[in-house]
């Protein structure tokens, strides 16, 4: 689904990022983990045609996101609170996102009603713009709205940071539900081991923006993981 | 202590991303900065020359009765204008410094806004001419005292005020209607304050009250800030409880609707964005100043074309020229999106130009002036629609100055907002089209120099998908450019 190929990222003089291939079937729930600076959301950032590779060209579905915009209709990301409107209702901004994604009002409260228990009651109704919500709720909201509108390829950056104990176990749920779908492909970056090995296929550590392991997930993971890091 | 603050005071402004921009900014606002220095003190010297030889009065009794206005207005564009004396206050809070120390800080640096100093150059001048003229020294001096006392009273009055939203609204409004009253004969206020201001001139005594007023202002809003310094209190952001709302009978406009729904929203909920359209108001009466002929200058038939753009266009011109930095705060959200950037370009066209023919409808008063100044405004509306509606997009491609919806203090922060490209794309916005009509006026009459004017309007409206394709493809080019600037947050 996702193709990266020979994709490097230097501001003046310094590389950030540097991956030689990689490539993310359809229907994996993908993980990246590594320490600040590592190039996570760089790689992410590329990934959605938000910064342009120095060099080398990433596919998303046979698409190369900077030649064409067509990936965008079946894709979804939440990065950062740059992806929220403040000045709107959670409502509407879900239904904005809505209607870009050719949702009607009904579709985008059948899907969000089915998240309820995530928002906890913190989300809907609440007679507050965006802007003035807390970080955490402010992130219930941009990752369900990355998820209107059945999009095939999911991004998510560090979406365990900021949520409560509650809701990280829900949002694990969640996201090991969507990994379920065979035509959902989903990729999370994260500073949490043991969340990110709960939820994904596959697991790439990034380093100085190296590619230095790329694991399938196994009962050893985590381990091997906190090994790794602890040197 | 204080050393300790200024250095952070320095580093914060040369650190700033606004000012690490061109040579070109800063240029421009040391230009800027020189004009209104320039335009006080001509100002002043213009004004007492122009009181004592055309209406052969004493300058300063003249003066003084409008200094009421003087006042009143300074307080008014303060209020909107300058910003509040909030060094970075949050991380200092836990630090071993008193509370004290920082507001005093915070204060200090006010005294030396361009906001106070301004004064200075119309009254200076002024004072000079007067000694000049006879008037006693000390007299002067005494004068000068007492304004800026007031002045200063001002500055610490807006302080204090300045959290108080349509406290602004409720004042002009009183001084639109006194000045209205006064104009027609029915009430002078100045009758009643005028003998103060004369009386800080003559008496030693009376100017105490000023300086009384000012030091009161100090210790009152010094005591509300102490109160204020914590998370919770003033430096907290207030969270207003609000309604949804439902806008969905724009629906027909298609998926530009989408935006055009957005857009609507944002200048409701964002200040920033609500005085824009302020701004956009008080353009619709600028036509005034042109067709009253209350200005010589403005006599040239030329200048009513140029009347005419900014009547019909305020909202284009002042809206406009920020496309797409509204949308800063959630660029990259617009960005990765399913959107394209036609609708999105094409929602803010739809915006700019419904806005034009609406203040072309408004401004049908000025019919009551002839059907010579309507005309002048409907090609204005013309050449807006056709041309500046594409320009202002064009130029918006190059302007990369993230917009705080929330603030409206940055009419004269948005300095990043010029440099050389956009500096050149308002030739074709306002130069142009009097160079068009002029052309047209002085070879065969005024009319034909309308219709030239109508004409490219016309042109650029039948052009429209193709300038379109030219503008998405900078868009395109700017795009990352853009999305970097905007994450470069003040």
């Amino acid at each position: 689904m996702i193709n990266i190929k020979d994709v490097s990222k230097t501001y003046t003089g310094n590389t950030v990022l540097n991956i030689a291939e990689l490539e993310i079937p359809k229907g994996q729930s993908f993980g990246l983990v590594g320490n600040n600076g590592a190039g996570k959301t760089t790689l992410f950032s590329a990934l959605l045609d938000l910064i342009r590779p120095t060099t080398g060209y990433i596919e998303n579905n046979g698409v190369k996101v900077h030649e064409s915009e067509d990936w965008k209709t079946y894709t979804a990301a939440f990065i950062d609170e740059t992806f929220l409107i403040g000045y709107l209702t959670a409502e509407e901004y879900f239904y904005f996102i809505g209607e870009l994604r050719g949702q009607n009002k009904a579709d985008v409260d059948a899907l969000v009603s089915q998240y309820e228990d995530f928002f906890h009651g913190e989300i809907l109704g609440q007679k507050k713009y965006l802007r003035d919500m807390s970080k955490g709720n402010q992130k219930k909201a941009g990752i369900v709205a990355a998820l209107i509108g059945k999009p095939q390829v999911i991004v998510l950056d560090e979406p365990f940071a900021n949520l409560d104990p509650t809701t990280q176990i829900r949002l694990k749920e969640i996201i090991k539900e969507l990994a379920l779908d065979p035509e959902v492909t989903v990729l999370i970056s994260s500073h949490d081991l043991s969340h990110v090995t709960e939820v994904c296929e596959r697991i790439v550590v990034l380093e100085k923006g190296q590619l230095i392991k790329d694991i399938n997930t196994s009962e050893e993971t985590l381990k091997e993981l906190e090994l790794h890091f602890a040197q | 202590m204080f050393k300790h603050f200024i250095t952070l005071q320095w580093k914060s402004f040369w650190r700033g991303a606004s000012v690490s921009a061109s040579l070109w900014m800063k240029l421009f606002m040391g230009f800027w900065a020189l004009w209104f220095i320039v335009m006080a003190g001509a100002g002043s010297i213009g004004t007492f020359y122009f009181i004592k030889k055309k209406l052969c009065e004493d300058p300063l009794i003249i003066l003084n009765s409008f200094l009421i206005y003087w006042v009143v207005f300074d307080l008014v564009f303060r209020y909107m204008l300058q910003k509040m004396p909030v060094i970075n206050i949050k991380p200092l809070l836990t630090l071993p410094v008193k509370k004290k120390k920082i507001i005093n800080f915070a204060f200090a640096k006010t005294v030396f806004s361009f906001f106070n100093i301004f004064h200075a150059f119309f009254f200076i001048p002024f004072s000079l001419l007067l000694i000049k003229d006879g008037a006693s020294a000390s007299n002067v001096l005494l004068w000068n005292l007492g304004l800026m006392a007031i002045v200063y009273s001002n500055n610490f009055l807006n302080i204090l005020v300045n959290n108080k939203d349509n406290l602004v609204f409720i004042v002009g409004g009183i001084v639109a209607i006194l000045g209205g009253l006064h104009y027609f004969g029915y009430f002078d206020i100045t009758i009643y304050t005028a003998p103060f201001f004369q009386g800080l001139f003559d008496n030693a005594i009376l100017v105490m009250i000023p300086i009384t007023i000012l030091i009161v202002l100090v210790v009152i809003a010094h005591k509300s800030f102490s109160k204020d310094v914590f998370l919770d209190a003033g430096l907290a952001i207030k969270a207003k409880e609000i309604k949804t709302e439902d806008l969905s009978w724009l629906d027909r406009f298609g998926k530009t609707a989408t935006f055009l729904k957005n857009d609507i929203k944002l200048i409701k909920r964002n200040k920033r964005a609500k005085s824009t359209v302020m701004v956009s108001i008080m353009f619709l009466f600028y036509g005034l100043l042109f067709f009253t002929g209350s200005i010589e200058a403005y006599e040239n038939p030329i200048w009513k074309v140029f009347a005419g753009i900014f009547v019909s266009g305020g909202f284009l011109l002042s809206f406009g020229q920020f496309v797409p930095s509204w949308d800063s705060s959630y660029y990259p959200l617009m960005m990765s999106q399913n959107i394209k950037y036609k609708e999105y370009l094409s929602s803010k066209w739809w915006l700019m130009v419904i806005a034009t023919l609406l203040s072309t409808i408004l401004s049908a008063g000025y019919l009551y002036f002839g059907w010579d100044a309507y005309l002048a405004i409907l090609t204005g509306a013309l050449y807006n629609v056709g041309v500046n509606s594409h320009v202002v997009l064009w130029a918006g491609a190059y302007i990369k100055t993230p917009i705080d919806l929330t603030s409206n203090k940055k009419a004269f922060g948005d300095k990043q907002a010029f440099n050389a490209k956009t500096l050149l794309l308002t030739l074709p916005k306002m130069v142009l089209p009097l160079i068009l009509y002029a052309a047209g006026h002085y070879t065969i009459g005024a009319n034909f120099g309308y219709a030239l004017v109508a004409l490219a309007g016309v042109a650029g409206f039948a052009l429209r998908d193709k300038v379109f394709d030219i503008i998405e493809n900078i868009y395109k080019e700017e795009k990352y450019k853009t999305i970097a600037a905007y994450k470069q947050k003040k």
